[in-house]
C-alpha cells in the first residue's frame, strides 16, 4: 500500500541529499522498522509520507495516490488516514488526557456523542483508564507516549508512523509501548517505526529496512539489528 | 468542528492574551467611535440640507394669508402665481429648472426633516409658504433672479438657498474630515494591533497548530479560532462604539440640544441606527482581513 519509487530528497539548505533513489514497498498490515544511524534519513522518509516534505525526484504513493503531487487542499484528508507519534510525545500541556485524545477527533469535526464513546475505548486500549483527568505533566514518560498513541489511533488510521517513539523511555517502559504498537498492528494497521533501539528491534523480529547516508542498505524480513552487512 | 469546542479555544486564547485583547478592544472602540462620529456629522448635514438643498439654488416664497411683507396683500392669487412663473420662464437659460411646492407639500417635508423635534407641534401647515424652487446654470447668477423677482406682488421673499447654511456646513465638513483622518489613523493602528496579536497567538500556539495539522485538521479550521478571536475583540470594540453613539443621541442630542435649539433639524434615531451596521461591518471586516493576512504568513500549511 505504501510505495517509494526512485525517491530522492535534497533539502535546499543542505549540500548532500537526505535520501537517494529509495525503492520500498510496504504491504497492508505490515510492521516495518526503519533503522540506521543518526542523519541516515529515517525521519525524512516519514515526512515524505505525511507530505511535510515533497520528494525532489521519484514518487511516493499510498494506495496508488501520489503523495508528492497531492494538492495542499487534500493534504488534511491524507493525514486523517495516518496516525503519527514522535519521540517527544507532542501533547498539549494544558489539556487533560481525555482532551488530548479527544483533540484528534475534535479538529476533524467529530460529534460529541461519538467522542464520548470512542475516547474512553481507546484510553482503555492504551491502559490509561482512571487517568483521564490528569494533565500530561502528571504522567510518566511512558504514560505520555500512551496518550500520544491513543491520539494517533483515535481515528483508526490505516497507517501509523512512529518516529523514535521509545527514544525518551527506559527499556522496560519501551517494552510496554512496543506491546501496544503490536496490538495496534494486529488490528490491521500498518506501522512504520523509525528507531535506534537495538534491543527492541531484535526482540520484535519484524521486517527491518536499514538506511545509511540516505540509501537502503538492507531490507530484511524478521531481521535482527545486529546481523547486518556491516 | 463543534461550536462549543471552537468557543472554548477562542475564549481560552483571549484570556491567555488578556492585555493584548484589552488593547485591541480599546483601539477598535476609539477608531470606530470617531468613524461613527464622522458618519453622524454627515447625517446631520444631510438632515439640515433637507429635500431641496442639493437640487436648487434659489427659493422664491410666495405670500400666505398672514404674510407681513409689503408685497403681500393676503395670500398669493392665481394670477400673481402665474405671473411669477412666467417671469421665471423668461429667465431661461439662466434658470434651468423650476419646481413648485405647495404649502401642504412643504409641511410634509418639514415634518420629515424635523422628525422627533418639538417644533412640529408649534407649526401649522398654513405657516409654511408655498414656493418656487429654482435651479440655476451657475449659482453666482443668484442676483439676476433676485432682482427680477423681489418686490413683485405675491412674492414674500427670495432666498439664496446656499448662503444660509454654507458656513455651518463648512465647519461641520472640517470636523468630519478631521474625525475621519483620526479614525483612519486609529484603524491603521488597529490593523497593526490585530496583526501583532494574531502573530503572538499563533506563535504561542504553534504546538497546538502543528498537532492539529498532523491529525489532518483543514487549514480553515486551524485558522478559524485565531480569526474568531480577532473578530470577538472587534465586536466588543464595535459594541462600545455603538453604545457611545446611542448615548450621544440620547444624552446629548435628545436631552440637551433638541429642546434648546429647535430651529435645527437634528439627526433622528433612524439616522443613528443606520450608522451602527457600518461600525460593526468595518470592525469585523478589519479584524478578518488583518488576521487572515497574518495567518497566511505565519501559519503556512
Ligand atoms: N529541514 C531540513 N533542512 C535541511 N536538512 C535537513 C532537514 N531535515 C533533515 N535534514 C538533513 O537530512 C539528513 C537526514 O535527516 P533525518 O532527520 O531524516 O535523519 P534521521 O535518520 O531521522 O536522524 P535521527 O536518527 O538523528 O533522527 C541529515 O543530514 C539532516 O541534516
Ligand atoms: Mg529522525
Amino acid at each position: 500500500m505504501i510505495r517509494f519509487e526512485e525517491v530522492s530528497k535534497q533539502y535546499k539548505s543542505s549540500n548532500r541529499p537526505a535520501l537517494t533513489d529509495i525503492n520500498l514497498d510496504v504491504e497492508q498490515g505490515e510492521f516495518v522498522f526503519l533503522v540506521g544511524s543518526s542523519g541516515s534519513g529515517k525521519s525524512s522518509l516519514l515526512r515524505l509520507l505525511l507530505k511535510e516534505e515533497v520528494p525532489t525526484a521519484g514518487t511516493v504513493s499510498i494506495d496508488g495516490l501520489n503523495i508528492g503531487k497531492l494538492s495542499n487542499r487534500k493534504v488534511p484528508a491524507l493525514r486523517r488516514t495516518l496516525g503519527i507519534v514522535f519521540q517527544d510525545f507532542r501533547l498539549l500541556p494544558s489539556k487533560s488526557v481525555f482532551d488530548n485524545v479527544a483533540f484528534g477527533m475534535e479538529v476533524i469535526g467529530k460529534g460529541r456523542k461519538e467522542i464520548l464513546e470512542r475516547v474512553p475505548e481507546v484510553i482503555d486500549l492504551v491502559g490509561l483508564e482512571g487517568k483521564e483527568d490528569r494533565l500530561p505533566s502528571q504522567l510518566s514518560g511512558g504514560e505520555q507516549q500512551r496518550v500520544a498513541l491513543a491520539r494517533a489511533f483515535i481515528n483508526q488510521p490505516k497507517i501509523l508512523l512512529a518516529d523514535e517513539p521509545t527514544g525518551n523511555l527506559d527499556p522496560s517502559t519501551s517494552v510496554g509501548i512496543m506491546k501496544l504498537l503490536d496490538r495496534i498492528n494486529r488490528t490491521g494497521t500498518t506501522i512504520l517505526m523509525a528507531t535506534h533501539d537495538v534491543a527492541i528491534v531484535d526482540q520484535m523480529r519484524k521486517r527491518i529496512v536499514q538506511l545509511e547516508h540516505g540509501t537502503i542498505i538492507r531490507d530484511q524480513q524478521r531481521g535482527m539489528y545486529g546481523h547486518t552487512g556491516h | 468542528m463543534r461550536a462549543s469546542f471552537i468557543a472554548r479555544e477562542v475564549g481560552g486564547g483571549l484570556r491567555r492574551n488578556f492585555t493584548m485583547t484589552v488593547a485591541l478592544v480599546v483601539s477598535v472602540a476609539v477608531s470606530l467611535t470617531l468613524f461613527g462620529a464622522a458618519l453622524l456629522m454627515r447625517s446631520q448635514v444631510d438632515r439640515m440640507k433637507g429635500y431641496w438643498y442639493e437640487k436648487v439654488q434659489v427659493s422664491i416664497f410666495l405670500c400666505g394669508e398672514n404674510s407681513l411683507a409689503y408685497t403681500c396683500t393676503g395670500a398669493v392669487t392665481d394670477e400673481q402665481r402665474t405671473d411669477v412663473r412666467a417671469t421665471l420662464e423668461g429667465l431661461k437659460p439662466t434658470v434651468q429648472e423650476i419646481y413648485y411646492e405647495s404649502s401642504d407639500e412643504a409641511y410634509s417635508r418639514f415634518k420629515e426633516q424635523f422628525k422627533g423635534s418639538p417644533i412640529i407641534a408649534n407649526v401649522a401647515p398654513s405657516a409654511l409658504p408655498e414656493s418656487f424652487r429654482v435651479k440655476l446654470d451657475d449659482p453666482s447668477h443668484y442676483d439676476q433672479v433676485a432682482n427680477a423677482l423681489s418686490g413683485k406682488p405675491g412674492v414674500e421673499s427670495v432666498q439664496d438657498q446656499r448662503k444660509l447654511l454654507e458656513r455651518f456646513f463648512q465647519i461641520l465638513h472640517g470636523l468630519q474630515t478631521f474625525a475621519l483622518a483620526i479614525a483612519g489613523a486609529m484603524l491603521f493602528v488597529t490593523v497593526l494591533l490585530v496583526m501583532n496579536t494574531v502573530r503572538v497567538a499563533a506563535f504561542a500556539r504553534r504546538r497546538e497548530t502543528s498537532i492539529m495539522r498532523s491529525v489532518g485538521a483543514s487549514n480553515a479550521s486551524i485558522r478559524l479560532p485565531f480569526v474568531l478571536e480577532a473578530v470577538t475583540a472587534a465586536v466588543l470594540g464595535a459594541s462600545l462604539a455603538a453604545g457611545t453613539m446611542l448615548a450621544v443621541k440620547s444624552f446629548v442630542i435628545d436631552a440637551r440640544l433638541q429642546p434648546n435649539i429647535t430651529f435645527i433639524a437634528w439627526v433622528t434615531w433612524d439616522d443613528v441606527l443606520a450608522i451602527l451596521p457600518w461600525l460593526f461591518g468595518v470592525g469585523i471586516g478589519t479584524a478578518v482581513l488583518a488576521s487572515g493576512i497574518t495567518l497566511r504568513r505565519y501559519l503556512k500549511g
